[in-house]
């Protein structure tokens, strides 16, 4: 059990939250969680429900604050940072249940993602010299073409973002992070409600993500398959507490994983 | 009546795809044109000069509540505070009200020899402009935190206590010569026409200056809506209306966006304020009450929350019921039918009633945000979508 609490430094990590600890009154959330995520990685974050995944998710990206413990991004502590300050260092999320800006359509809502990488201020919205309309120029075509890279089709771009099916919705919310050029994205069940061959192409692109843009995958899944065939290392959380970590094969055969998720056998 | 509809929409899109793309630049500029020339077609202290010249003003308010109210989805109840502030910057920096002072710029010959504070109107302008922004700011600090309604509350309760300091301001006094911070229900009264060099003082005798003074006041802000509207600024207000959780974890920094929202909202109601101000020639601490608040949220609603077009074109609506048709066409109507009683006196009632009208028949307002014309026709849409289906399938396919 010791070599769960102090979980092994490898020297690139991107993402480390130490001794994680959020109360909400009484209840106990998460309790003394800490997860490491190596640069370039796919770590997967699994559990059953009201496990603290989700809590978790919101602490690392500013919308909770952590009763206890420590975030830190690369070098930087970003454990009481604001939310649009921590997406500013370099983490994008994407939501449970799909969080898209109804009333935009999906290009303003890629634009959106960009809005910590564009500098116009209030005069320069206002009189608009070369310089914004240039910037809102190449992030309206950079939105597009990232629209595009996750698989979207150019009649869909200008469509109100809840007139889109479901799918496509997941589509654009992940453009929307990627269009914030983060160094750690956070995938909070990217496949819920998809069906097989459709996760096994999202599986694929997360690959496609980390090798062609660089990035660090941090995801909450439920589906094994996608768990045990993209993730390098596994945490498991039971009841807010880390109950295993490791390699997937090693994660898959542990006695306490298979007891949170399947009962004890008598 | 759907497939009224979507003929319509077919016939607009069609006239839309036909017209030369220079055509919305000569539309625009051919309405500033009308604008411009507009007085010469009325007598210059007509009754109808002066509804219009208030109506103008009313518009470029509501133009500034639509920024907090339709643009940043924070429903504002005490916006009347702002008209106050920058009535009152008007009364301070544009009259002889600190009588112990003797500062001048670029005022009136007349003026200058006065007592008091005397600064040109454009200067008395962007005061009003500056200390509304700050104080939009300050009411809104408390509200950061809150949601929907409760935003509406303590909005109401800062305009409530604006009114409050207006009528007791009198009893406030600054340095020790008998200056007081407003003069109450009495007034600020004797404030200065504005005043340009070449062009002389303005004279209530001839309304067609204060006509063009508020028109180009409605011009600038109206440029300033259109832009903020499609920049980055805008679009970090939409995305924190629509979903504020989602904005923040997208990067919008929530404090200054928000606050941003509420100050710029607030300077046009200052300056608009300011107008009224010199208009009137008196800052009377009973102008400003509640009702002035829900009157200027009507203007905004019933043109069409969110919509710049609709915001001008509730405020000139609103504006010209209320002084012009009512007090000046219609005032003796019911004494026609043997009642005894004038129109004004029931023009709130009259109000209320335009109010549920529009709501029933076209809750969308006048011009609807193009936002919400595009959620309402793709509703519609899908609505006729499923009627073509068999009712089994239309389930599934959602």
């Amino acid at each position: 059990m010791s070599s769960l609490d102090t979980p092994e430094r490898s020297a690139v990590a991107v993402l480390r939250a130490e001794h994680i600890t959020k109360n909400f009154g009484g209840l106990v959330a998460v309790s003394d969680v800490s997860v490491d995520v190596p640069q370039y990685s796919i770590v997967s974050l699994i559990g059953p429900n009201g496990a603290g995944k989700t809590t978790l998710f919101n602490m690392l990206t500013g919308l909770y604050r952590p009763t206890e413990g420590r975030i830190l991004l690369g070098e930087r502590d970003i454990t009481r940072g604001r939310p649009d300050v921590i997406t500013r260092y370099g983490v994008a999320r994407t939501f449970q249940n799909i969080r898209l800006f109804g009333a935009m359509t999906a290009v303003e809502n890629v634009m959106i993602g960009h809005h910590t990488r564009m500098r116009a201020g209030l005069f320069g919205s206002i009189f608009r010299p070369p310089g914004v309309r240039r910037e809102e120029r190449e992030t309206r075509a950079r939105a597009r073409e990232l629209l595009a890279y996750v698989g979207l089709r150019e009649p869909v771009f200008d469509q109100l973002a809840s007139q889109l099916p479901y799918g496509d919705q997941r589509r654009v919310e992940i453009a929307r992070a990627l269009a914030s050029e983060p160094r750690l994205l956070l995938l909070d069940e990217p496949t819920a409600g998809m069906n097989p061959r459709e996760s096994q192409a999202l599986t694929e692109f997360m690959r496609q993500l980390r090798d062609e843009l660089k990035l660090t995958i941090l995801l909450i899944e439920h589906d094994m398959k996608v768990v045990m065939g993209v993730s390098e290392r596994v945490t498991v959380l039971d009841y807010g507490k880390k109950i295993a970590e490791g390699p997937p094969a090693e994660v898959r055969a542990d006695p306490g994983v298979i007891e949170a998720y399947l009962g004890r056998q008598e | 009546m759907s497939e009224l509809r979507a003929q319509l929409r077919e016939w607009r899109a069609a006239v839309q795809k036909r017209l030369p793309p220079w055509w919305s630049r000569a539309l625009a500029g051919s309405l500033i044109a009308i604008g411009i020339v507009l007085p010469f077609l009325f007598s210059s202290s007509s009754g109808f000069m002066n509804a219009t010249i208030i109506a103008v003003t009313y518009a470029v308010m509501s133009l500034g509540l639509n920024v907090v109210v339709g643009f940043a989805g924070l429903l504002d109840l005490g916006y009347v505070a702002f008209y106050a502030l920058g009535a009152y910057s008007l009364g301070w920096f544009g009259s002889g009200f600190f009588f112990k002072e003797h500062i001048h710029v670029l005022v009136s010959p007349i003026a200058s020899t006065l007592q008091g504070v005397h600064l040109n109107f454009i200067l008395i302008l962007i005061s009003a402009a500056i200390i509304c922004a700050v104080a939009g700011a300050l009411i809104g600090l408390p509200t950061l935190r809150l949601r929907g309604d409760y935003i509406a509350i303590v909005t109401l309760a800062f305009g409530e206590i604006i009114g409050v300091l207006a009528v007791n301001g009198q009893s406030v006094r600054i340095g020790s010569g008998g200056m007081t911070l407003t003069a109450g229900n009495l007034g600020i009264s004797a404030v200065d026409a504005p005043y340009f060099p070449g062009i002389g003082s303005f004279s209530l005798l001839d309304l067609r200056p204060w006509y063009w003074l508020i028109f180009a006041i409605l011009l600038v802000v109206l440029f300033v809506n259109l832009r903020l509207r499609d920049s980055r600024l805008g679009r970090a207000w939409v995305a924190l209306r629509e979903d504020e959780i989602a904005a923040v974890s997208m990067g919008i920094p929530l404090v200054r966006t928000k606050l941003l929202a509420y100050s710029i909202g607030a300077a046009f109601g200052g300056m608009s304020g300011a107008f009224f101000g010199t208009y009137y020639t008196v800052v009377n601490a009973g102008q400003f009450q509640f009702g002035f608040s829900i009157f200027i949220l009507a203007m905004v609603i019933i043109g069409g929350l969110g919509s710049i077009w609709g915001a001008i074109i509730g405020g000139l609506t609103l504006g010209y019921i209320n002084n012009y048709l009512i007090p000046d066409v219609l005032n003796g109507l019911p004494s026609h039918f043997g009642l005894n009683f004038q129109l004004t006196q029931v023009e709130f009632g009259i109000f209320g009633f335009l109010l549920v009208i529009m709501m029933v028949l076209r809750p969308q307002g006048l011009i609807p945000e193009r936002r919400r014309r595009l959620e309402l026709t793709a509703e519609i849409a899908a609505g006729d979508a499923q009627f073509m289906e068999s009712p089994g399938t239309a389930g599934g396919a959602t």
